[in-house]
C-alpha cells in the first residue's frame, strides 16, 4: 500500500468519465459545486467503446431532455457529428427521434474541451481504490498512489470497467473496454461494503479499414438534407455528411457460425453473465432465428479521420480467426482487413433496487452510482443518470433540493424509476414501449417539459430560458388564437379543402378543429388564417402536434392527474412494513427492499397488488391522524 | 387507481323487493346523470344535494330503458365516503340490479374493489382511527375470497378466449413498437394500418360475441332453476341421477333458501341447472306430499324450467292431467320414461297437452335418449341460438365491465384507423384494450410486450 497523502477537499467526486461521468461533473460543476472528476485514463473521456451514434428512438429523446436539463452531450454531438437522421418520419409525432453517426475521436476532444473549460471542474488522472465511509456516510475516496480527497457527496460511475473481462473464443482477461485497465479493487471495496452486485455481459462487433471494403455491393444510407440539431441552443449545422452503408449476412455466414459454436464462449458456457436480448451477438441471432435466410448489417464509419468502420450487426465473441471468415463470407466485406475484433466483456453491475430514486445508495449515504455500473446500458442512458445523479449530489452538498423527474416528465424519469423499482435482470435499454405516456414524451417538447426545472435548479443560464418562455407563450397564444377563430365556408376555404381531398365546409368551423383532420396541415390552414407573429418551424411543429393530437394528449393529462395524485401519497421513510399485519409476505419482502416514496412507486413494484397497496394506504392514514392526535 | 368513481351492489345478493345500486366519487353524478332521465327532464347535477329523483334509466346509445328507479343523489362530504355518493334504488332480483350496475360501469365508474367504500370512508376521515384495522382486515379478507371466487368463476374457455385475443393483439402491439424502435430493420414487416385494423376488428367482433352471451351469462352463473315434476315411480329419480351422474355437478348439496330445500348444480351443456328440491325426490319421490302442496306451487312458480315426466308404460291418469294444467304457462319439457316397457301412452295426447313444448322419450333404465333431452334443454335455453357447443360465457359483473372497456377501446382504436390517424397513436387504445382483457385474467405484467418484442424479433447491433 502506497503512502496515504491528502489531495483535496470537494463538493462533489466523480468517479470515471465516461457518458455518465461527464454529464455528472457537468452539472455539478454548473450548479456551482467544486466538482473532481477521476479518470483512468484522460485520454478516454467520453469514449465510445460501442456503435459510434448517439440517438434513436427513446434515446434520442433522453438526448433532448439532457439538452433542456443543460447537459453536454446534446451539445457535443451537434458539433461532432458525421451524419444526422431523423426516424420515424412517418409515423406520429410522439415517436420521431433523432440519430446522430458521431465522429468518436471528435466527440471525445470536444466533449474534453468542454470540461476543461469549466471553472468549478477540475479534471485529473487516476485510479480510485477505495472508498471512505464512516457512520454509514461517504466521506471520500482513496486513489492507487493513496491520494487522498475528501467531498460531501461521491458519484461512481465506472460502466463496464468494475471487475471487467474480455471475452474472445477460449481466451478470457482481466480488462476494462477496449484493452483499458479494469477497476478490481472498487469493486471488492463495494462488495464489502455490502452492496449485492450482478454479473452482465455485453459485446461489440470487429471494426474494419474502409479501404479495404467493396461498396458497390452495399446500399448506401445517407443522411438528412435537412438540418437537424439534439441541442436547443445550437445555431450552426454541418452540411457535410458521411453516409453509412447496409449489407447483409450470408448463408456462408450461418454456416460458418453454425460449424463453430463450440468455440463460440456464449455456448460453452464460459460466458456466465446476463447478456441483453436487444443486443444479440450474431451467434445469437443465427441459433435463435435460425429461419432467417438473412441479417442486416450496417456500415458505420466511426470519424472522419479514421478509415476504421464499425461493422454494427456482427457483434460476436467467436475466436478471431472465425471472425476473420465471417467478415470474408459478407458481400461487399470479402477483402476487408479487420483492424479490431469483436469480442464479448463481463463486468459487474450494482443491483439497481439499491438505490432512490434520486440514485443516492439507501446503503451508504451521500453516495451515488450511475450509469452501466447500474445495470443499464447505452451512452444515452448512462448520460441521462449521470446528469441526475450530478444534479442530485451537488443539491445535497449545496443543501439545495433534489430532482426526481417522474414517468410522466421524461424518459429518464422513466428509466430511473424501472431500474430503482423494478430493478433488472439483463443490461437495460430505453424502449419507447417502456413510456406509458409516450405522447407526452417527445422529442418536440423536451424543453416544454423541463426548462422550468432546469431554471430552478441553476442548470440553464438566464438567457437561454427567457428564449424558451418566448417560445411557449408564442406557441400558446397561437393555439388559443386557432382555437378561437372561426373559418367560414366562403370560396377560399373550400378550394383549399377541395384540393386537399378533405371534405367541404358546411359550416363555419374553428381553426383548430379544422386542424385536427389528418390531412390537414399547419402550413396549409395558415394560407386561410394566419398568425400576426413570425413563429420558427419548431414552433408551428409544436402548434400542430398540440391541435391535431389535443385529445389523446387529453386522456393522456388525465391519466397521469391520477397518477400525480397516488405520487402525493408519500410514504414515511420510518415505515415498519412488518407492523402492517394485512400486507401479503411478498409484498412486504419487496416493499422493505425497495423502500419506495410513495404509494405510486409502491403499486409498480411486481409482487405488490392492488390490495397491499390499498392496506398500505389505510396505514398510512391511520400514522398520519395518530400524529395530529399526539400532537393536539 | 384510487381516485376514480367505483360502484357496487350494495344490497345483499338474493331475491329482495329492492336492491341499491351505490356509485361514489368526483364523477358519480356525472356518470348518473348519464343513464338517468327523470320526467322533469332536470339533471341531476342541477339539483340540491341528498335529495330523491324518481325516474328511468336509459342506455345512452340505444335509448333503450333498462329499469324504473328511485335515485339519491348526495355530495359530498356529508356522505359515507365524503365523496359525491349516487343511490340507485331499483327493483329486486339479480337480473334487475345488475343491468343497472353494468349500465353505470359502462358509462364510466369502475367496479368496486372488495371494502374499497369502507376504505375511501377511512382515507377522507369518516371513520376514525379505532376502525382503521377492521377496515385493512376487511378488504384483506373481502379480497382473499373474491380472489378464491373469481378463480373459481374463471371458465377455462374463457380465459383461453382471452388469452388468444391478447395474443393476437400483443403481436400486433410487438410489431408496431418493433416499427418503432427499430424503423430500419427491413427485415420486419412494417405494421400497416390495413393489417392493424385487421386484427383489431377480429378482437372487436370476439368481444361482441362474449357480450352477447353474456346477459345469458348472468342466469348462467345463478343457474336455472329445474324442478322435476311427476306422478310417484315414473322415474324422477332415475332421471335426476341420470343429469347428476352424466354431467360433472358444480356444486353440490348447496343450502336453498329454505332449510328444507336443497338444491343441486348440474351443468348439461352448458346451461346450469340447478335442481330443486332433489333431497326430496330421493327420499319420497312425491315433492307435493313432502312440502305440502302451498310450498311446492311455490317452488314450481319460483322454477325456470320443468321437466315434468310421464310413465311410457302406463296411461295419462287424471293427476298427469292436472299437473299439465297445474305448469300450463311455464316453460317444461316433457320426459316419457320408461320405453323399455310396452307402450300404454297415448303419445298424441301427450303432444297435444304439451303444444308446442318438446316431448322427449327416455329409457333412463338402458340410458336412452338422455341425449335428446339435454338437447332439448339447451335448445331451449338458448332459443335455437346455440352454437354447437361452442360457446364461452361471461358471469361476472366486473368481467362485463372489463370487455365493455375493451370494447370501447378497441372501437376507439378501429375508427381512428379509418379516421387516418398514425398508428403509434392508435396503439395507445390497442395497448389499453390489452391491459383491459388483462385484468379479465389477472394478467399486466407490461413487461410482456418487452419479452414479446425481442422473441418475436431478431433485433439488435
Amino acid at each position: 500500500m502506497p503512502t496515504k497523502f491528502e489531495a483535496g477537499t470537494f463538493d462533489v467526486i466523480v468517479i470515471g468519465a465516461g457518458h455518465a461521468g461527464v454529464e455528472a461533473a457537468y452539472a455539478a460543476s454548473r450548479m456551482g459545486a467544486k466538482t473532481l472528476m477521476l479518470t483512468i485514463n484522460l485520454d478516454m473521456i467520453a469514449f465510445m467503446p460501442c456503435n459510434p451514434s448517439v440517438g434513436g428512438p427513446a434515446k434520442g429523446i433522453v438526448v433532448r431532455e439532457i439538452d433542456a436539463l443543460g447537459g453536454a452531450m446534446s451539445k457535443i454531438i451537434d458539433k461532432t457529428h458525421i451524419q444526422m437522421r431523423m426516424l420515424n418520419t412517418g409515423k406520429g409525432p410522439a415517436v420521431r427521434a433523432l440519430r446522430a453517426q458521431a465522429d468518436k475521436v471528435l466527440y471525445q476532444q470536444e466533449m474534453k474541451k468542454l470540461l476543461e473549460d469549466e471553472e468549478n471542474l477540475t479534471i485529473h488522472q487516476a485510479m480510485v481504490d477505495e472508498l471512505i465511509v464512516e457512520d454509514g456516510e461517504i466521506k471520500g475516496i482513496v486513489t492507487q498512489v493513496g491520494a487522498v480527497y475528501h467531498a460531501k457527496t461521491v458519484i461512481v460511475t465506472t460502466g463496464t470497467f468494475l471487475r471487467g473481462e474480455i471475452i474472445i473464443g477460449d481466451l478470457k482477461y482481466s480488462s476494462g473496454p477496449n484493452n483499458q485497465q479494469p477497476s478490481i479493487k472498487l469493486a471488492d471495496n463495494l462488495k464489502e461494503l455490502g452492496f449485492e452486485l450482478v454479473r452482465f455481459k455485453t459485446g461489440t462487433p470487429p471494426r474494419v479499414n474502409s479501404n479495404t471494403i467493396d461498396y458497390s455491393k452495399t446500399e448506401i444510407q445517407p443522411g438528412d438534407t435537412e438540418p437537424r440539431a439534439f441541442s436547443y441552443e445550437t445555431t450552426e449545422y454541418i452540411t457535410d455528411q458521411l453516409p453509412c452503408w447496409l449489407t447483409y449476412t450470408s448463408e456462408e455466414t450461418h454456416e460458418i457460425i453454425n460449424d463453430n459454436l463450440h468455440l463460440s464462449p456464449m455456448y460453452s458456457g464460459m460466458i456466465k453473465g446476463t447478456g441483453p436480448r436487444y443486443c444479440p451477438s450474431i451467434e445469437d441471432k443465427v441459433v435463435r432465428f435460425s429461419d432467417k435466410p438473412r441479417h442486416q448489417l450496417f456500415l458505420e464509419p466511426e470519424g472522419r479521420n479514421t478509415r476504421e468502420v464499425y461493422v454494427q450487426g456482427l457483434s460476436t465473441s467467436l475466436p478471431e480467426h472465425v471472425q476473420r471468415k465471417l467478415l470474408e463470407s459478407v458481400p461487399g466485406l470479402e477483402k476487408a482487413e479487420m483492424m479490431r475484433a469483436g469480442y464479448a466483456i463481463e463486468y459487474d453491475a450494482i443491483v439497481p433496487t439499491q438505490l432512490w430514486p434520486t440514485l443516492e445508495t439507501k446503503r451508504i449515504a451521500n453516495l451515488y452510482t450511475a450509469g452501466q455500473i447500474n445495470g443499464t446500458s447505452g451512452y444515452e442512458e448512462a448520460a441521462g443518470q449521470g446528469l441526475m445523479a450530478g444534479i442530485n449530489a451537488a443539491a445535497k452538498a449545496l443543501g439545495k433540493e433534489e430532482m426526481i423527474l417522474g414517468r410522466a416528465d421524461a424518459y429518464i424519469g422513466v428509466l430511473i424509476d424501472d431500474l430503482v423499482t423494478k430493478g433488472t435482470n439483463e443490461p437495460y435499454r430505453l424502449l419507447t414501449s417502456r413510456a406509458e405516456y409516450r405522447l407526452l414524451l417527445r422529442h418536440d417538447n423536451a424543453d416544454i417539459r423541463l426548462s422550468d426545472r432546469a431554471y430552478e435548479a441553476g442548470l440553464i443560464s438566464q438567457e437561454r430560458y427567457d428564449k424558451f418562455d418566448t417560445k411557449r407563450k408564442k406557441v400558446d397564444n397561437e393555439i388559443k388564437r386557432l382555437r378561437d377563430t372561426i373559418l367560414k365556408p366562403d370560396a377560399k376555404t373550400q378550394g383549399v379543402l377541395r384540393d386537399l381531398g378533405s371534405s367541404e365546409l358546411k359550416d363555419g368551423i374553428r381553426a383548430a378543429d379544422l386542424l385536427k383532420r389528418p390531412e390537414m396541415t399547419y402550413e396549409l390552414l395558415s394560407t386561410l388564417t394566419e398568425s400576426p407573429v413570425e413563429l420558427s418551424t419548431e414552433e408551428k411543429e409544436q402548434i400542430e402536434i398540440q391541435v391535431k393530437y389535443e385529445g389523446y394528449i387529453e386522456k393522456a393529462l388525465q391519466q397521469v392527474d391520477k397518477l400525480k395524485k397516488m405520487e402525493n401519497k408519500k410514504i414515511p421513510e420510518n415505515i415498519d412494513y412488518e407492523a402492517i399485519s394485512g400486507i401479503a409476505t411478498e409484498a412486504k419482502q419487496k416493499l422493505k427492499q425497495v423502500r419506495p416514496l410513495s404509494v405510486a412507486q409502491a403499486s409498480r413494484i411486481s409482487g405488490v397488488n392492488p390490495a397491499d397497496i390499498s392496506i398500505l394506504l389505510v396505514y398510512i392514514e391511520q400514522g398520519r391522524i395518530a400524529k395530529l392526535a399526539s400532537n393536539e | 387507481m384510487e381516485f376514480d368513481t367505483i360502484a357496487a351492489i350494495s344490497t345483499p345478493m338474493g331475491e329482495g323487493a329492492i336492491a341499491i345500486v351505490r356509485l361514489s366519487g368526483d364523477e358519480a353524478v356525472a356518470i348518473a346523470d348519464r343513464v338517468f332521465h327523470a320526467p322533469s327532464r332536470k339533471k341531476l347535477s342541477t339539483q340540491p344535494s341528498h335529495t330523491i329523483h324518481y325516474g328511468h334509466l336509459k342506455e345512452p346509445e340505444s335509448g333503450e330503458v333498462v329499469e324504473e328507479v328511485m335515485l339519491s343523489m348526495m355530495k359530498g362530504p356529508k356522505t359515507f365516503t365524503r365523496e359525491d355518493v349516487v343511490e340507485i334504488n331499483c327493483h329486486g332480483g339479480i337480473v334487475s340490479v345488475n343491468r343497472v350496475l353494468q349500465l353505470v360501469l359502462k358509462n364510466g365508474a369502475r367496479l368496486a374493489e372488495p371494502g374499497e367504500f369502507t376504505k375511501r370512508a377511512f382515507l377522507n376521515g369518516r371513520i376514525d382511527l379505532s376502525q382503521a384495522e377492521a377496515v385493512m382486515d376487511l378488504i384483506r379478507a373481502k379480497t382473499d375470497r373474491a380472489m378464491n371466487v373469481a378463480l373459481g368463476q374463471m371458465d377455462g374457455k374463457l380465459s383461453r378466449l382471452i388469452s388468444e385475443l391478447r395474443q393476437a393483439l400483443l403481436e400486433t402491439l410487438a410489431q408496431v413498437e418493433v416499427n418503432i424502435d427499430y424503423p430500419e430493420y427491413d427485415d420486419v414487416e412494417e405494421m400497416t394500418i390495413p393489417l392493424m385494423l385487421e386484427k383489431s376488428t377480429w378482437v372487436m367482433k370476439e368481444i361482441e360475441k362474449l357480450l352477447q352471451t353474456s346477459s345469458q351469462g348472468k342466469i348462467l352463473r345463478e343457474g336455472l332453476s329445474t324442478v322435476i315434476l311427476g306422478r310417484p315411480n315414473v322415474g324422477k329419480s332415475s332421471l335426476l341421477n341420470s343429469l347428476v351422474q352424466e354431467n360433472k355437478a358444480i356444486v353440490t348439496d348447496v343450502a336453498g333458501t329454505t332449510r328444507d330445500i336443497i338444491e343441486e348444480y348440474v351443468n348439461v351443456r352448458g346451461v346450469p341447472l340447478r335442481l330443486v328440491d332433489t333431497a326430496g325426490i330421493r327420499e319420497t319421490e312425491d315433492i307435493v306430499e313432502r312440502i305440502g302442496v302451498e310450498r311446492s306451487r311455490q317452488v314450481l312458480k319460483e322454477a325456470d324450467l320443468i321437466l315434468l315426466v310421464v310413465n311410457y308404460g302406463d296411461e295419462l291418469t287424471e293427476e298427469d292431467e292436472r299437473l299439465f294444467e297445474t305448469i300450463q304457462n311455464m316453460d317444461y319439457i316433457v320426459v316419457v320414461n320408461k320405453t323399455d316397457l310396452s307402450q300404454q301412452i297415448d303419445l298424441a295426447r301427450v303432444q297435444a297437452l304439451a303444444g308446442n313444448r318438446k316431448v322427449v322419450t327416455t329409457s333412463l333404465l338402458k340410458e336412452e335418449g338422455v341425449t335428446e333431452l339435454e338437447e332439448a334443454i339447451a335448445a331451449l335455453f338458448f332459443e335455437g341460438s346455440l352454437e354447437a357447443g361452442d360457446m364461452t360465457y361471461v358471469s361476472n359483473a366486473r368481467h362485463i365491465a372489463l370487455l365493455h372497456q375493451a370494447h370501447s377501446t378497441i372501437k376507439d382504436a378501429i375508427e381512428a384507423a379509418h379516421a387516418g390517424v398514425p398508428v403509434d397513436m392508435i396503439q395507445i387504445d390497442v395497448t389499453r384494450t390489452w391491459e383491459l382483457l388483462g385484468e379479465i385474467i389477472g394478467d399486466t405484467v407490461q413487461e410482456s410486450l418487452i419479452n414479446q418484442l425481442f422473441s418475436q424479433f431478431c433485433l439488435g447491433k
